[in-house]
């Protein structure tokens, strides 16, 4: 215990370090010491979440306590962790992939100047603590205090090249955006406070808790949480943030905004999966959300042009099968998707990095081709990404999504056949990506060509690296079907419980799989065929302009939402602060100037007047002396009064 | 040790300030001074406090009583931090008269030091006065353009509530069974529940206008923005706090019925209030009214959650009362930094710093965060809590004022957005070399916000015996 206390802390204290060291010494160190450091610290973290991860495959859960965060007479809110087999496997991939691509910004980011090299680094690591705490949290104040955190991490990064407006502007909206959402989750945080008096996962996770909340409770609870949800892991409607978060270094849309923060919605219900298992409604809601995300993204995927917008598109929509598997209660279906989909498009974004490193900074496809031969490392990795999100066996994706799919069949055949839609669409999309980059001829100007290189070591390693993971990360989770033994889902069983019984004959299983395989293969085969001898220009078609321009939501929004509110706060500025409050008090000053004014006219300087007043003052003196108990008996009144 | 020193220190450090006309050595003579008050104020959380109780006015049974809980001390160590803190970051700001402008801020930190200490209502009285007519003086002869006029309205408006409140400590006096004027009387006095309602209203006006609370709240931003920055940070990290402060020292105790018959409508103006100022907050251009609308919002959380009138809520005004003040000091120091150097308030012509300045930019960045209560800063914390407690109090109410933290991050980064990123703009290239006392003192500043948000067990420490005066009775 005592080992593992030191242990987390080091995990935690590690990229804390390193931020504070590169944060403030940004002026002092030389980039490479920056780049040991900052690499270091999460190799460090790596290697020791690796102990954790043994002990805890041996030994069990561990929570360990540090100090109070709030412990006052009404709520208690320690500063705990806890590593079980969900936060260890996380742990793991956040640690380990987080490596690679610290390892990989190293090269990529050679360019910038010392101080702002060391900032990135230091945001970079910092995102990774939040990660961390996010994951480590054993109640969902730190959770919600990690995932604060990488908000903010993001936003930073996003928003790394601050001299460009459009680029800060693209990191505000993430924030807002994910804002909307954290005011869900801090309802449903202040909904269990109120219910159960706690927010350990330990007090409010058991059955106790869930006898004590009424069925409204558990659906607004969840639905709250949901909501937060949405905004981190980009669903219907909150998921305009993240195709402009690309704006930030592809190193950080490789980490933040693919393998590890956006994943944090399908870790939070997969760590509140009792509460959500107890709400019908809220499953159905998770469902219908998860699979129109990854088919509206899908859609929008198909008509890009823009590398990294591709793979964004992309990403929205796996989230969505990770949230349709969430939904159908595929619990660890949608981890396992989780895991393969951070080696996977990370391998990709990595990839596209290194296409855009070699292109200098050219993102448009239509302007690349051909880069096969000029970047083999880069290609052959690429597309084993590609095989791999499409879902071509053995790779890795292919288990992952299949697993989903097929609980998605036993809850509803129009789920999966959604579900087969999206993957044929992932399956295209990707192979337009891939042949439009890579086939056919190049399309750059000539001094591109001449200049395009493979990238250095540090790049490629990774690259490798994840590709190797990308390819062989199916075996945690092979089917019993397959005569594997599901290693992934018996390893959650104490977060999730036992997998549950499908009711689909193997035979079925068998047809499903081969179905939703063979589609995605034509899907594939049919994008290679088309794009290998063209590029898509400017769509004609209306629904291909209709992709093409995101299905008009971001105008959407700014018209129905953005501007109103906008019109709505200057009306309180100009109009109801100036004129009606502001005014009434003003008015009160005019008015008392006002009678001052007409009081004053009377002070005319004609004798006859001021004998008038005085007689009638004399009259009301003289009338006072006579009634002057019944006037204080009046007076008395009032003030009792 | 003893209370009075809260008092005499600063009142003689104005009385030498009066001697002293040379620029230099009165500013010293303050800081010191000052840093004596914030010494004191430290040890008077290590230690107990005795009471300090004279005769005063004995013609009116009127007591010097000074009397320091959790929820004092909270108080009177913000003041205490505050005073140095904005000496030594405005001291490069150019003033005439230097040692009259520190002599009337010392004043008026001992009056402030009284309002948080008496025990006594007519001292009360006495110490509120005391508190704002030397900030008249400081408003209307070193602010801005339209100061003339600013500082009369803020000054009738607030002396107006001033006055109501004394009708009111005077109506109390006449029903207390001693005829005298401690609080101890006052809350034994033998009231109706109409008169307790009639006393309610007189001390609420009072108080509110002080917050300010939405719809009294005009005066401020015009206020703000035409003192000179050393007073609104005064008045806006700790002066606004009177009005909080009254409410738990006076109101709640005083008028248990008519506090409760008037919790719903209170909490409701408020809630509406937050989003009120939050939603002009986005349309600022003038970075000193946008922190002062943001201010406005933030008092109006705390005051919600006072009138919630839960334990929870409670405690996390109760830290709040500190956070927020630091916070919107840092906030105004940086602000003023860049309009003494660019000579400009206008975000518009702002943009850059992180380029030009990136210290005073991080530190910028720092309590933008700190202002829309992000987890691991101090405002998190008594956000957190008294947002619970609203839940706690009503769920839907909780939810309306919950658009005020999305709304907060709007108006909070577009000031980020338009201060410190972007190319360098014509003002902004014009800053000189950053002025390290005052980045010191940022520093310092930030480094409280982050130690309290995340170990601000302290100040849930120093606050318990208010809470539990309030609530267990």
């Amino acid at each position: 215990m005592a080992l593992m206390k030191i242990l987390i802390a080091f995990i935690l204290l590690w990229p804390l370090a390193g931020f504070l060291f590169n944060g403030l010494g940004r002026n002092y160190w030389s980039k490479k010491v920056v780049a040991y450091k900052a690499t270091g610290y999460i190799v460090c973290s790596f290697i020791a979440s690796i102990f954790v991860f043994m002990y805890v495959q041996e030994q069990g859960a561990v929570t360990v306590h540090y100090f109070d965060f709030i412990n006052t007479a009404t709520v208690k809110i320690p500063f705990d962790f806890k590593v079980d087999a969900l936060s260890s496997l996380f742990l793991l991939v956040i640690t380990g992939v987080g490596s690679l691509i610290h390892l990989y910004s190293t090269a990529y980011m050679k360019e910038e100047a010392a101080p702002h090299y060391a900032r990135y680094f230091s945001y970079l690591n910092l995102f990774i603590f939040s990660m961390l705490v996010l994951v480590l949290g054993d109640n969902y104040v730190v959770m919600f205090i990690g995932w604060e955190g990488v908000g903010l991490c993001s936003y930073l990064l996003i928003g790394y090249w601050f001299t460009n407006g459009n680029y800060n502007y693209a990191a505000k909206k993430a924030f807002i955006m994910n804002r909307i959402g954290d005011l869900g989750f801090l309802l449903a945080i202040f909904w269990l406070i109120v219910k159960l008096g706690s927010v350990n996962y330990s007090e409010v996770l058991t059955a106790t808790s869930l006898a004590k909340l009424s069925s409204t409770d558990i659906t607004g609870i969840t639905l709250l949480l949901f909501v937060g949800a949405m905004g981190k892991s980009a669903q219907i409607p909150l998921f305009t943030w993240l195709p402009d978060a690309m704006a930030g270094p592809t190193p950080v849309s490789a980490l933040i905004h693919a393998a590890t923060m956006v994943t944090a919605g399908i870790y939070m219900i997969t760590r509140s999966n009792l509460l959500f298992s107890h709400s019908e409604l809220t499953q159905h809601v998770i469902a219908i959300i998860g699979i129109s995300t990854a088919l509206l993204a899908a859609t929008i995927a198909i008509k890009q042009n823009d590398i990294k917008k591709v793979l964004a598109y992309s990403t929205v929509s796996q989230l969505g099968y990770m949230f349709l598997g969430l939904g159908v209660g595929a619990y660890s279906g949608a981890v396992f998707h989780v895991i393969t989909h951070a080696f996977f498009k990370a391998l990709l974004f990595l990839g596209a990095g290194s296409v855009i490193h070699a292109m200098h900074h050219e993102q448009d496809i239509r302007k690349m081709g051909g880069l096969k031969s000029k970047l083999p490392i880069t290609h052959l990795t690429f597309l084993i990404g590609c095989i791999a999100i499409a879902g071509v066996p053995p790779f890795s994706g292919f288990f992952s999504k299949d697993e989903i799919l097929a609980a998605a069949f036993a809850k509803s055949p129009i789920y999966w056949v959604l579900g087969v839609i999206g993957a044929a669409m992932t399956a295209f999309y990707m192979f337009r990506l891939y042949t439009t980059t890579f086939l056919g001829k190049f399309r750059g100007i000539s001094d591109q060509e001449n200049h395009v290189h493979e990238s250095p070591l540090a790049m490629t390693l990774p690259l490798i690296l994840l590709a190797i993971a990308s390819a062989l990360a199916g075996a945690i989770g092979i089917p019993e079907m397959m005569g594997g033994h599901h290693w992934l889902s018996h390893n959650l069983i104490p977060i999730v419980g036992e997998p549950i019984e499908l009711g689909l004959s193997h035979s079925l299983e068998w047809t499903l799989m081969a179905v939703s395989v063979g589609i995605a293969l034509l899907a594939l085969l049919l994008a290679i065929s088309i794009y290998k001898k063209k590029t898509d220009e400017e769509p004609t078609s209306a629904i291909g302009k209709f992709f093409y321009h995101k299905w008009h939501i971001d105008e959407l929004y700014n018209e129905a939402i953005v501007y109103p509110l906008n019109r709505f706060a200057g009306f309180l500025k100009n109009t109801m602060e100036k004129h009606v409050i502001d005014g009434a008090v003003n008015g009160v000053g005019k008015l008392l100037q006002y009678s001052a004014r007409k009081v004053r006219l009377t002070q005319n300087g004609q004798v006859g007047y001021y004998i008038l007043f005085m007689v009638t003052g004399i009259i009301v003196l003289f009338l006072l002396w006579f009634n002057d108990v019944r006037i204080y008996v009046f007076f008395n009144k009032l003030i009792q009064n | 040790m003893s209370l009075i020193s809260f008092l005499f220190v600063p009142l003689l450090a104005a009385l030498l300030l009066l001697l002293i006309k040379d620029k230099k050595q009165a500013q010293w003579t303050a800081v010191i001074f000052s840093a004596i008050t914030l010494v004191l104020a430290c040890q008077m959380l290590c230690t107990k406090t005795v009471d300090v109780d004279m005769a005063w006015l004995p013609n009116l049974k009127s007591r010097f009583i000074l009397h320091a809980d959790g929820l004092s001390k909270i108080l009177i160590l913000l003041t205490a931090i505050s005073f140095p803190a904005i000496f030594i970051a405005t001291a490069k700001n150019e003033f005439k008269q230097t040692n009259i402008f520190l002599s009337l801020m010392l004043f008026t930190q001992a009056g402030l030091m009284g309002v948080f200490l008496a025990g006594d209502a007519l001292l009360f009285y006495f110490f509120w006065e005391l508190a704002l007519i030397p900030v008249y003086f400081l408003c209307s002869i070193w602010g801005g353009e339209k100061r003339i006029a600013i500082t009369f309205k803020f000054f009738i408006y607030t002396f107006l509530g001033s006055l109501f409140m004394l009708a009111g400590i005077l109506f109390l006096n006449a029903n207390t069974s001693d005829h005298s004027f401690l609080i101890n009387s006052f809350i034994h006095a033998n009231l109706t529940n109409g008169q307790q309602v009639t006393a309610f209203a007189l001390f609420f006006i009072a108080f509110a206008i002080k917050m300010p609370l939405f719809p009294f709240h005009t005066w401020q931003p015009d206020a703000y923005e035409q003192s000179p920055t050393a007073v609104t940070m005064v008045m806006s990290a700790v002066m606004v706090k009177m009005g909080l402060y009254g409410i738990l020292r006076w109101l709640l105790p005083l008028f248990p019925m008519a506090f409760t018959a008037h919790t719903h409508v209170v909490v409701v103006v408020s809630v509406i209030g937050i989003l009120y100022a939050s939603f002009i907050a986005i349309r600022q251009d003038d970075i000193k009214r946008l922190i002062a609308y943001s201010s406005i919002a933030h008092i109006g959380l705390m005051n919600a959650a006072l009138f919630t009138h839960t334990q929870i809520a409670t405690q996390g005004a109760l830290i709040q009362l500190f956070s927020h003040g630091i916070n919107v000091l840092g906030l105004w120091m940086v602000a003023d930094i860049i309009e003494q150097q660019t000579g400009t308030r206008s975000m518009q012509q702002m943009g850059g710093l992180a380029k030009k300045q990136p210290t005073l930019a991080i530190l910028l960045v720092g309590f933008a965060l700190a202002n829309i209560a992000l987890p691991l800063t101090n405002a998190f914390v008594g956000e957190f809590l008294m947002f619970t407690g609203l839940f706690k109090y009503n769920p839907w109410i909780a939810a309306f004022a919950g658009v005020s933290v999305i709304v907060a991050a709007i108006y909070t980064l577009n000031m980020v957005q338009k201060v410190a990123y972007g190319e360098i703009s014509e003002k902004i290239n014009t800053m000189q070399a950053p002025n390290k006392a005052a980045q010191a003192v940022l520093i310092v500043l930030l480094i409280i916000v982050f130690v309290t948000g995340v170990y601000p067990q302290p100040l849930f420490t120093v606050t318990a015996d208010t809470l539990q005066q309030l609530f267990v009775k």
